[in-house]
């Protein structure tokens, strides 16, 4: 069997979460391979979460939130902006590859744009195969 | 510790989920993991005996945790904590995993969704082992309604609303209201004329007791949430004294600098101190700062030596009014599409292709023509084509359609033909006749001796190639009936642009934290269900500004959301969310990082019995755990979404 990656999704509540729904409303099809965990604000996804996710076993964090200029707790999105991007340096030093933590905006009306979102982090973290114990480890 | 007993409820929704994944199988599962004391599988578990099955195992089964994988949470979150409040349980104990929008609608693959529905259970259950009971407040809350756009959908909120006796703040950015109705001649498909409708509900809210009027005003700031908003109105200066003018009209007419009237769509000229229209509610001048002389050059203020009401102020500022308001309704309207944005239609080159707003105000008795139907030259036209969708339902600029324009344009057909011998041609996409009256209307304008052409023009020109072209612009279209191209030689065109999200729609969705449509109109919270609510509690939608929509609709969905703004006044209270931050004193440091990061002000570090803590200010708190996460010792966590509980749920997650 070929490899299928497991991939946590951190979506904010107000518009990435309500962006997947409407992906399942208008009844668009995605690869089944993420997670989706709902959070009140992109904002509120501490590094933590995310460094647990790949310890515990995961291939790939997905992590979306609302456009800039469009958290609902005003800055927000910026806040995990920066945060992630020091997060993705961080976790190259430890050899994980930049791809496998993807930050997207995703808008409530923004159904098609998930779909994408999901089959582009699944095709790359397939790519790029299992996360290594080995590496996990030193996370 | 009690004992984790939670009771598990797998939802078919008939086959919106049952057709996708084995329900069945995921039921069975749910029973074997930890801490399940009963798991089932349902048709519909919103329904009432599906609610009674939660119900009942929590008085039988002493269920102390519940979870629902059903649809999404966004959906029947609230029903299910309250049938586990209605059962004695706290609504926080509730957790819901979405099996329907998050698996059986986006995958096809019955084992693959099967598993994935039962990883999503898993996660749930475990969550809901941490999940806390927390306790739900209220408190009061402020009756009076900001509303904000004047035009007739804020006219119609704002009188619902007071006439129950409630404060309303109505805004308007422009020196008066009426939005795009009050350049409207005669309004489809009754052909009642729009001012002599329009202006009784204006003079209305100018005299009502409950309605404080802020025209020439915006909204620059708004905190707070539902039932308490703090809002901050600009109220721009006007340079006139609006306790004193009467609205007299003679420094306009002293006033010698003319300019294009907004009003008038650039086909009428006001003064640089001006009131817009005859009926004009608050009935006062406005001086144009940008356009008048004193201002630019210093000199002149003849309007000041007439006004014998001494009402000129050249000193005058711009005002700044805190209200405090605990529902708000946004009736911002919308834009016309610039035709111009088309060039092949010629608006803008040649001097007989106007736009529906323009013919408006041709055929309005008190307008530019005096209501004749003129070319520019001043002859009647002898032939007219109307071209739809200039703008809507085309790709290049929007996808949608513009809801009126099939309307107004048969609006036209009809007036041309009262007020001309002119030969009108319809140039239609598809002729859309769907609300009262409309179709009977359509019936008696081709009646008329309309010609209908079905297809999409190509292009207007003033190339003649013909004799019978010559002086005339000529109108290219495939006419999709006869399956040809065509030429029809006319004297005026009249284009009807589509409607379009208002220039600055973007700020104000910013402002209310709102959410909007890829067509950019403001986006309701619920498509079907619930229309005029959006993502924020207590902020209302309604008329253009939401999307395209005739006067009736506007008018309909303007009295929906005051509706809506009257049921929460009548409750007299709201539910403060207690899914706020939460400090543990003792493994606080009094760092302050938690201070810094937050954007509402709602941690602070105080000193407590002699010691420096963090204290978070519940009513100020939206939850957004931006502190949790800079917080360096752990001291501070969400409510409901605290370290256990999202850590629960990855590990639970990746565990299989
Ligand atoms: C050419 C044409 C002909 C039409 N003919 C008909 C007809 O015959 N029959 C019919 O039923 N419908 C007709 N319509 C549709 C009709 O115009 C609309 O249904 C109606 O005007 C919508 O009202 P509204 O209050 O939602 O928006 P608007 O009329 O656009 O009013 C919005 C108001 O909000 C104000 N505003 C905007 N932003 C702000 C802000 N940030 N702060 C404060 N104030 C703000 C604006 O200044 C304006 O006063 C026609 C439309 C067009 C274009
Ligand atoms: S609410 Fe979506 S990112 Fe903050």
């Amino acid at each position: 069997m070929s490899f299928e990656p497991k991939i946590v999704g951190f979506l904010c509540n107000w518009c990435s979460y309500a962006g997947a729904d409407l992906a399942g409303i208008s009844r668009l099809k995605c690869a089944p391979n993420v997670h989706i965990i709902r959070m009140m604000c992109s904002g509120g996804i501490s590094p933590l979460f995310i460094l647990k996710a790949l310890e515990a076993g995961a291939d790939g964090v997905l992590i979306c939130g609302c456009s800039p200029g469009d958290c609902h707790y005003k800055e927000g999105n910026y806040k995990t902006l920066r945060r992630i991007t020091l997060l993705k340096k961080m976790l190259e030093q430890l050899g994980i590859e930049q791809e496998r933590v993807q930050l997207h905006w995703v808008c409530a009306s923004c159904g098609d744009e998930f779909v994408d979102v999901v089959n582009k982090i699944t095709a790359e973290v397939k790519e790029l195969g299992p996360l290594q114990a080995g590496v996990k480890s030193r996370v | 510790m009690e004992e984790i007993k939670t009771g598990v409820y797998i939802c078919h929704c008939g086959l919106n989920i049952a057709g996708t994944v084995n329900v069945e199988e995921v039921a069975r599962y749910a029973g074997t993991l930890p801490n399940v004391v009963v798991a089932r599988d349902y048709r519909y578990m919103c329904s009432d005996p599906g609610q009674a099955l939660i119900k009942d195992d929590i008085k039988n089964l002493g269920l102390n945790r519940v979870v629902v994988a059903s649809c999404s949470p966004r959906m029947h979150e609230p029903t299910f904590r309250r049938a586990c409040q209605d059962a004695g349980l706290n609504p926080y104990l509730f957790e819901h995993a979405n099996i329907r929008e998050h698996c059986s609608w986006v995958h096809d693959d019955r084992q693959i969704a099967t598993e994935k529905a039962k990883d999503l259970v898993r996660a749930a259950v475990r969550r809901v082992f941490y999940n806390e009971p927390l306790e739900i407040k209220e408190r009061p809350l402020n009756p009076n309604v900001l509303v904000v756009g004047g035009g007739i959908a804020g006219i119609q909120a704002a009188l619902d609303i007071a006439n129950g006796e409630h404060r309303v703040y109505l805004v308007e950015k422009e020196p008066a209201i009426g939005g795009h109705m009050a350049q409207l001649d005669r309004t489809f498909p009754t052909l009642d004329c729009s001012e002599c409708i329009l202006t009784p509900k204006m003079t209305e809210v100018g005299q009502h007791p409950f309605i404080t009027l802020l025209a020439y005003s915006e909204v620059e700031e708004v905190a707070g949430s539902v039932g308490n908003f703090k809002v901050r109105v600009k109220k721009k200066a006007r340079y006139v004294d609006e306790e004193k003018c009467t609205g007299c009209g003679v420094c306009e007419e002293k006033c010698p600098w003319k300019v294009d009237s907004e009003y008038e769509v650039g086909m009428g000229k006001r003064g640089v101190v001006y009131v817009p229209f005859a009926q004009a509610i608050p009935h006062v001048a406005t001086i144009d700062k940008e356009r008048c002389v004193y201002f630019l050059k210093g000199k002149c203020r003849a309007c000041e030596k007439f006004c014998d009401a001494k009402a000129i102020d050249f000193e005058q500022k711009d005002e700044i009014v805190e209200l405090e308001v605990g529902s708000i309704i946004l009736t911002t309207g919308y834009d016309v599409f610039d035709s111009r944005r088309i060039p092949q239609y010629g608006y803008g080159r040649y001097d007989n292709v106007l736009t529906g707003l323009e013919f408006e105000r041709m055929t309005c008795a008190a307008g530019p023509t005096g209501g004749k139907v003129l070319l520019k030259d001043g002859r009647q036209p002898e032939s007219v084509a109307i071209i739809h969708c200039v703008g809507s339902r085309d790709e290049n600029y929007h996808e949608y359609c513009s809801r009126v324009c099939c309307m107004y344009a048969l609006k036209y057909a009809h007036l041309i033909k009262e007020n001309t011998q002119a030969e009108v041609y319809q140039m239609y996409i598809d002729m859309r006749c769907f609300g009262e009256g409309f179709e009977e209307f359509y019936r008696r304008v081709c009646d008329e001796g309309v010609n209908f052409i079905r297809g999409k023009v190509a292009k207007v020109t003033d190339v003649a190639l013909t004799e019978g072209e010559q002086g005339k612009l000529a109108v290219i279209a495939e006419d999709t009936l006869l399956g040809g191209i065509i030429r029809v030689p006319v004297d005026m065109v009249i284009l009807c642009p589509a409607l379009e999200a208002r220039f600055g729609a973007e700020d104000v969705a910013k402002l209310f934290t709102i959410n909007r449509r890829a067509d950019g109109f403001f986006m309701e919270r619920h498509v079907k269900l619930d229309p005029v609510a959006t993502a924020t509690e207590g902020v209302y939608i309604a008329g253009c500004c939401e999307g395209p929509k005739d006067i009736p609709d506007t008018v309909a969905q303007a009295s929906a959301a005051a509706a809506k703004a009257l049921s929460v006044i009548s409750r007299g209270r709201v539910v403060i969310e207690p899914t706020t931050a939460q400090v543990n004193e003792v493994l606080c440091q009094a760092c302050g990082r938690c201070e810094e990061i937050c954007d509402f002000h709602a941690p602070k570090v105080i000193s407590k019995d002699g010691l420096r803590v963090s204290s978070v200010d519940a009513a100020l708190c939206k939850g957004c755990g931006a502190c949790a996460v800079v917080c360096p010792t752990g001291a501070m966590s969400v409510r409901h979404s605290t370290r256990e509980q999202i850590n629960g749920m990855v590990e639970a997650l990746l565990e299989v």
